[in-house]
């Protein structure tokens, strides 16, 4: 997947913070998936208007102690997954 | 990743309530055959008030609901849904309506989604008109759910639209997943009549046979190839029907798991079948949510696996499946307790052995079912008492 494209979350699906799981959640039609940390943190960076570069940098600039490359792998791993899912539409 | 109700740190603390049910009516204009709705509904207790059901809703949301299913009966006959929906969204719920779409309009839809409902599932009967609308008891029901699917698509929601599949719609499957993907679903639930309330005093005009049931996976499963490839985002949910397994289902995740069902009167399940087992259920209007979700004996019945008889006790595939569904254990056995009898290894596996064989020569004519209605509620609840 390309870094220039930029990522909305599919119509329906909702990126929130749940106290009770002290985790991010995605909701959609009767479901819900639980994400980890990292996951949580990329999808706090998906706003429509951020390109998947755009993401990695903030990350990047955040956590100034981690590999950037890493964050880069982490980042894209996860865009594969949320695309095969149909959580996210890319522009 | 992890989820839903995958990570419960103490087993002997059971977990969130992630799920919550709202049975906000058993009004319904249609009379579907195979309705999972108690048969004795029209002797139900008085509906909860807008205030009470608001009450629910926050007190399930502050112990970790997520998802929300506004239900029924038809939910859109109950006047307050609106506000409901509003409240909901307020307290962060994800909000899923769950309706025959009668009684759906266009400015209903623009205002849901002013108010924040986030996804409409409607239910179908069948893919041709006639008998969509046999099925439903109403001649004008498959018009409107078509005009209402596509009024859903144009208003931006998801949606979901369901099909329970018995031995008269089923072999139609490839013409119920072409109008499906016709009319944009996101998903579509395939779910082959399962045998509970209006649907188990039907089971012998509903269940399919097993050459039925494959074919309708063989169509099913070339569907989903072809929309793989295409990288066509409309998913399929084909349920089947347990009579045809060797293992039980793992009912609800677990009895009170991740799952909480209210009723119209209040009475707080842990699966909307549950109110025909001989156990007492509390009622919101008597106790929080709080109390009954982890204290209350009728939830704690069938928690864990010390309830559990042999064969289910010492097997292996007791955290699987949990023993199975207990309803289907009382309707079929007498004993709540038994093991579903859908599982090879229960001693009465004989009597889904005898449905599968009844479904073979089964003659029932769709117009010869039970239709789900007050008057048959009534009578029924008459001759047998539950």
């Amino acid at each position: 997947m390309s870094r220039e494209r930029i990522p909305q979350w599919r119509p329906g699906y909702r990126f929130q913070w749940e106290p009770a799981q002290d985790a991010f959640v995605l909701l959609y039609p009767e479901g819900m998936v639980r994400l980890n940390e990292s996951a949580g943190m990329i999808g706090e960076l998906i706003d429509g208007k951020r390109s998947i570069e755009a993401i990695v940098v903030a990350l990047a600039a955040e956590f100034t102690d981690a590999d950037a490359d890493e964050i880069g792998a982490d980042v894209d791993g996860f865009m594969q997954v949320a695309h095969e899912k149909h959580w996210l539409r890319f522009d | 990743m992890k989820s839903t109700g995958s990570d419960s740190t103490d087993p002997n603390r059971p977990g969130m309530p992630f799920w919550l049910l709202a049975e906000l009516t058993y009004r319904c204009p249609l009379q579907c055959p195979y309705c999972s709705n108690p048969l004795d509904f029209a002797a139900q207790g008085q509906e909860l008030t807008t205030g009470e059901w608001v009450r629910v809703l926050r007190e399930a949301r502050a112990m970790g609901a997520a998802q929300l299913g506004f239900s029924g009966g038809e939910p859109l006959v109950r006047q307050d849904l609106p506000e409901l929906i509003g409240e909901a969204r307020r307290l962060g719920f994800y909000t899923n309506l769950i309706t025959s779409g009668i009684g759906l309009t266009e400015e209903k839809i623009a205002l849901f989604r002013e108010r924040g409902l986030d996804h409409i599932q409607i239910s179908f009967q069948a893919s041709d008109e006639d008998m969509n609308n046999l099925i439903a008891g109403s001649p004008k029901a498959f018009a409107q759910k078509l005009a209402m699917a596509r009024m859903v698509k144009a208003h931006g929601y998801p949606m979901v639209l369901n099909f329970v599949t018995h031995r008269h719609n089923i072999d139609r499957i490839d013409r119920i997943i072409e109008l499906c993907l016709s009319l944009e679903a996101d998903y579509v639930e395939l779910a082959t009549c399962q045998f509970y309330g209006w649907a188990q005093l039907n089971r012998l005009g509903l269940l399919p046979t097993r050459a039925q049931l494959e074919h309708a996976e063989r169509v099913t499963n070339a569907y989903r190839e072809r929309l793989a490839r295409e990288n066509h985002p409309c998913q399929l949910i084909f349920v089947t029907p347990d009579y045809y397994e060797e293992r039980p289902k793992p009912c609800m995740s677990g009895w009170g798991s991740i799952f909480l069902t209210v009723t119209p009167d209040g009475t707080a399940l842990p699966c909307h079948g549950a109110r025909q087992l001989p156990i007492e259920f509390p009622n919101v209007r008597e106790h929080g949510l709080e109390h009954i979700w982890y204290r209350s004996p009728g939830f704690n019945h069938f928690r864990g696996d010390g309830w559990m008889p042999e064969p289910c006790r010492s097997c292996d595939e007791k955290g699987k499946d949990f023993g199975g569904c207990r309803c289907q254990a009382f309707m079929l056995t007498g004993d709540a307790a038994a093991t579903d009898p859908v599982c090879a290894k229960s001693p009465r596996h004989d009597l889904i052995l005898a449905a599968r064989d009844e479904a073979d020569t089964a003659a029932k004519r769709i117009d010869e079912l039970t239709y789900r209605n007050a008057p048959n509620s009534r009578l029924i609840a008459r001759v047998t008492p539950s």
